[in-house]
Order: C-alpha cells, then sequence, then structure tokens
C-alpha cells in the first residue's frame, strides 16, 4: 500500500501530492465515469418506453452517483487539496475529467441505452469485484457495496438485450444496430493507461486490459441468448477520455450539469 | 408512455422473514421475469422487502362482488366462530 501512505503523508505536509497523483487520478478516472453516466441516464427520466423503466433507469443513475460521491469525498481527502464533491463535479473543467468517452456520448434510443449499459456494467463488475482486493481500504469499501449495484445493472441491460433481440424483428434490428453504435467506444474501457499502470502496481488499481476478456465473454453470452451477432469490431476507436480529451458532446453535457452550482455558487435547498 | 402491449402483473412483497407476502400494487412488463425487477425498482427501493411474487393479474381467479351477499354475508350472524367463547386458563401463555 505504499501508494497510499505516500499521498497520505504529502497531505499531511501540505506539499505537492505528486506521489499520490497516479492514485487519485485512477479515482477520478473511476469517478467521473459513474458521474457522467449517470447523469445521462438522468436524461430518460421521462423519456423511457414505459413508467417502469423511468423508475428503473432513474435507480441505476442514482447507484452510479453514489458511487460518484464517494470517490470523490475520498479523493478530496486524500489529495492535498481539500476539495469537497461538488468542487470536483461541478467546478472541474472538461479536460479535467477522466472519463472514456462512451459514457459522454448523447442520449440514442432505448436498445442503444441498454447496449451501452450492457457494456459498461461488464466493465464495472469486473473492476469493482477486482477492487474489492484492493490495497486501497477506503476504495475496497466502495467496490464492496458498487459490486452489489453494477450486477443488478448488468442484469437489467442483459435481461433487455435478450427480450429486444430475440422479440419482434424491428426491435432485434434495433438492438442490432445498437450494439454497432457502441463497438467503437469499448476498447477504451479496457485500455491501459499511465495512472492505472501506476495504481495496479501499487495494489490499489486494477489494469483495465485484464478486465477485457471476462467482459466480452459476459456480453457474447447474453449476444448469443439474444440470436444477435456480435458487430464486425470497427475501424476507429474512441481514446483520450483518460487524459482528458473528450469528444463533442462532453462539453454540452458539463453545461448543462454545471451550470447551477457556478451560476449560483453555495446554492442549496 | 404507455405500452398496451405488456401485461399486468399484480406484486407481493415480504417485508421480513417470518412475515406472508403482501400485496403491494402492480407493474406492467413483458414477461415475469423482468416484472419482479420492475417490483423491485419500484416498491423496494426503501428496504421494503427481502422477497418479491409476481402473479399475472389475468391468472387471478378473485371472488366478484356479485357474489358478496352469498359469500360473506352468511358469516354474520354465527359469532360463535369467533374463540370469544372459550375460557382460557390462566397459566396458557401462548394462545
Amino acid at each position: 500500500m505504499s501508494s497510499d501512505t505516500e499521498t497520505t503523508a504529502a497531505t499531511a505536509t501540505g506539499g505537492p501530492a505528486t506521489a499520490g497523483a497516479a492514485h487519485t487520478a485512477y479515482l477520478l478516472g473511476l469517478a467521473d465515469d459513474a458521474l457522467i453516466y449517470s447523469h445521462r441516464l438522468s436524461e430518460w427520466l421521462t423519456w423511457a418506453p414505459m413508467l417502469e423503466e423511468d423508475m428503473a433507469m432513474a435507480n441505476i443513475s442514482l447507484d452510479l452517483i453514489g458511487q460518484a460521491r464517494s470517490i470523490y469525498t475520498y479523493v478530496g481527502s486524500i489529495d492535498g487539496t481539500n476539495r469537497t464533491e461538488d468542487d470536483l463535479a461541478y467546478w472541474r473543467d472538461e479536460r479535467e475529467f477522466r472519463n472514456v468517452h462512451l459514457v459522454e456520448q448523447r442520449r440514442g434510443d432505448f436498445a442503444q441505452e441498454m447496449a451501452r449499459m450492457l457494456w459498461f456494467a461488464a466493465y464495472q463488475k469486473g473492476l469493482y469485484a477486482a477492487l474489492s482486493g484492493s490495497a486501497d481500504a477506503q476504495l475496497r469499501a466502495i467496490a464492496v457495496k458498487a459490486l452489489k449495484e453494477v450486477r443488478y445493472h448488468y442484469d437489467h441491460a442483459a435481461q433487455w438485450a435478450v427480450r429486444l433481440g430475440d422479440g419482434t424483428g424491428e426491435s432485434h434490428d434495433k438492438m442490432q444496430a445498437a450494439l454497432t453504435w457502441v463497438a467503437p467506444y469499448v476498447a477504451e474501457l479496457f485500455s491501459d493507461d499511465a495512472n492505472s499502470v501506476a495504481a495496479a502496481d501499487a495494489g490499489v488499481g486494477v489494469l483495465p486490459s485484464t478486465l477485457q476478456a471476462a467482459a466480452a465473454s459476459a456480453v457474447a453470452d447474453v449476444l448469443r441468448e439474444a440470436t444477435l451477432e456480435a458487430p464486425a469490431d470497427s475501424r476507429w476507436h474512441a481514446r483520450g477520455g483518460r487524459e482528458g480529451v473528450h469528444s463533442e458532446p462532453m462539453g454540452y453535457l458539463l453545461a448543462e450539469m454545471q451550470h447551477l452550482p457556478r451560476s449560483h455558487p453555495g446554492a442549496a435547498w | 408512455m404507455t405500452e398496451p402491449t405488456q401485461p399486468l402483473f399484480e406484486v407481493f412483497v415480504r417485508a421480513k422473514r417470518g412475515l406472508s407476502h403482501v400485496h403491494v400494487g402492480s407493474v406492467h412488463a413483458p414477461d415475469a421475469t423482468m416484472a419482479v425487477r420492475n417490483a423491485r425498482d419500484l416498491y423496494t427501493r426503501r428496504q421494503e422487502g427481502v422477497s418479491i411474487w409476481v402473479v399475472e393479474a389475468s391468472d387471478i381467479t378473485a371472488s366478484s362482488p356479485d357474489e358478496k351477499d352469498s359469500f360473506f354475508d352468511p358469516a354474520g350472524d354465527k359469532v360463535y366462530r369467533h374463540p370469544t367463547f372459550y375460557t382460557v386458563p390462566e397459566d396458557v401463555e401462548y394462545l
């Protein structure tokens, strides 16, 4: 647990938390994924195909907000800045967000959302299972709680993928098209970067690349049951999210998400 | 938005171990598996339950309001069916 110890030491002296920079950057990646996807899911409220699904997606969105809040609060307490969860969510700009491109893409149709959720939850399932053994005790506790949540998210997306894929001709076509839509954004979930390598070396994090096989296998099982085919590998892949390089929809998302607290700092109800 | 092709399911939730499942409401869902999930999201958001049953509403056979008189009124004057006519011995603790 060397990285964590160094971070604490840096915080105590008030100096730059260089030793913990990779550690906190890694944590921010996890939290930003959860926050940005929770925002996209919250956009479904009143737009889901039926009332029950409004509730389901709102529940999942709330789970993800909870994960983001826990990690933000933790990061703010160990990176030497004393930032609150709100500071991290609302007062960072686009280049400081470390989420993958998958979660920031605009809301598409319902099949697209289930395809995105299927992959994201498959990734998070492996992620939090691995982090349940993290050397970072706080992260370990967050992961144990989150794992139960994301298993349900995965189940929800899988149930719908099967029903749409093995449903009517039209639902099958839409679900198949949704898999093609999501395909270019999948690889980034499982790409290692300097921060995840450092976090994995310290025993704090897990290398995303080690999660790919299990997630792909789980998704393949769902597609088989859903009578869907894995889309051909796309020529273009999203990348750069972990370094703060985002796609066009991200700016619009942040403008909407951050507008209120920035216009009325300290607003509360 | 309504989805007319989705059947209605009645939802029963067991609040805790030892209690019976109690009817709490209904949900729409494409099938029973999804109905359990929808019920989980709608009726157990605040830790209301440890178990959920769903039954497709059309599978329930119910007594008819028209039969109310013949079904239930005849029990009205049979007060001797209530256990109030028995003298409970004092040393019987659980009855």
